[in-house]
């Protein structure tokens, strides 16, 4: 069809001139442009707390916004709340279904919510005497990946049916539907200023969505595979990203590029999940090969580990104030650094 | 008829790829600077980068002394 061939034509040709565009705007590398910044001090965290409880793989976690309670997931079939300075539980929720890939605390502390192979967003009261269900999302035709809240009223979902959507928990239904991936949204991270948020996927792209128009503003490629983890630099104009390739990467959302990848030709597991320090100076990244490396996220430079799980770090959360950070593994345990 | 499908796929594609071609890039030793400078201006207030004191990490089993 002429018209087909015709549009083919004209995509190849916005794709050379997005190229060329970012070529122009490319007069440096991060790395260079922070040659002349003193090296990130040799990062040596102690364990301070390991928490002990689940019963199978952890597969999340995310810090409460007190910095002091979390909630982590597990395929035990529970969603557990720990008070992290004495290292008990608070809570345990009792999930519908065991298969849960993801949860997220809201910011209000009252509620938090699960979700995984069941496609479901389930969010659960905490508040209430005993922690009730409060709204099961039922609309994805994939599995859940990833949840994160707005407020107690709106949370944002990422799915294995390659969509992202904003739900008003109230009803129960989506206001929003995020579509532009073409392949399975694997997490999702918020803006500081709760205006944006960006997606990464196994179609080995991260994209910057409004979440009030619902439109794709920016596409960032780089990656050679799955997107695992994703999260903003805390001044909100750069995105990190890890990923199956082994690699992570910082996205500047000005530069609309890539800016520096953190990678070891030694190192040869994917990445899982990931963290920055409050400053952005350090990003903890979570590793297949049980290990959680430290980065300088201006040089690109590894300046340290945390090493002491026994399986693959699944995931990693530093809470806002900055105090630790956390990682959960497959070998059933959680750990507090600092 | 999956013709007509294809051609609304690649119509949203050709959009999408207007879109994103039509923004203004910063360049990125502007970028770069201004995240160095953001990394630098907060380096005193970030704990993991600092240290955290005994005295002060919640996440240290206190030990008490009390005056007997």
């Amino acid at each position: 069809m002429g018209e087909m061939d015709q549009m083919k034509k004209e995509a190849e040709g916005l794709k050379s001139q997005i190229e060329a565009a970012r070529k122009a705007a490319a007069d440096t590398t991060l790395a260079d442009a922070a040659s002349g910044v003193a090296p990130a001090p040799r990062v040596q965290l102690k364990t301070r707390k390991t928490l002990k409880g689940h019963l199978a793989k952890i597969y999340a976690m995310h810090w409460a916004t007190d910095c002091r309670l979390m909630v982590s997931a597990s395929q035990d079939g529970k969603l557990i709340i720990w008070d992290a300075f004495s290292g008990n539980k608070i809570n345990a929720v009792p999930l519908k279904s065991s298969w849960v890939m993801t949860c997220a605390y809201a910011p209000s502390g009252n509620l938090v919510a699960s979700g995984g192979l069941d496609n479901m967003c389930t969010v659960y009261n905490l508040k209430t005497p005993v922690v009730k269900t409060v709204k099961e999302l039922d609309a994805h035709t994939g599995y859940l990946s990833c949840a994160r809240f707005l407020s107690d009223t709106e949370i944002l979902t990422a799915s294995g049916d390659t969509t992202c959507a904003l739900w008003d928990i109230e009803t129960g239904k989506q206001k929003t539907v995020f579509l532009n991936h073409v392949g399975d949204c694997m997490c999702l991270a918020l803006s500081p200023d709760m205006n944006m948020f960006i997606s990464g996927a196994c179609d080995s792209l991260a994209k910057l969505w409004d979440i009030r128009d619902g439109t794709c503003k920016q596409t960032f490629q780089g990656h050679t595979s799955d997107i695992n983890a994703i999260s903003f630099f805390p001044s909100g104009n750069a995105v990190v990203t890890g990923s199956d390739d082994c690699t992570c990467k910082m996205y500047d959302l000005r530069s609309d590029q890539e800016v520096i990848s953190y990678q070891d030709a030694q190192l040869n597991s994917g990445v899982t999940s990931l963290a920055l320090s409050v400053s952005g100076r350090l990003i903890f990244a979570g590793y297949d090969d049980f290990n959680c490396n430290i980065w300088d996220s201006l040089k690109g430079e590894k300046v340290g580990v945390l090493s002491g799980h026994d399986n693959r770090v699944s995931c990693t959360g530093v809470p806002q104030d900055g105090m630790c950070v956390c990682t959960g593994s497959w070998d059933s345990f959680l750990k507090i650094w600092n | 008829m999956s013709g007509s499908s294809n051609l609304v796929a690649m119509k949203k594609v050709v959009q999408q790829l207007r879109f994103e071609a039509s923004i203004n890039r910063v360049k990125v030793s502007q970028a770069a600077a201004d995240l160095q400078q953001f990394c630098m201006q907060n380096a005193l207030h970030d704990p993991l980068l600092t240290g955290v004191s005994s005295s002060t990490n919640p996440f240290r089993t206190q030990k008490l002394c009390s005056f007997l």
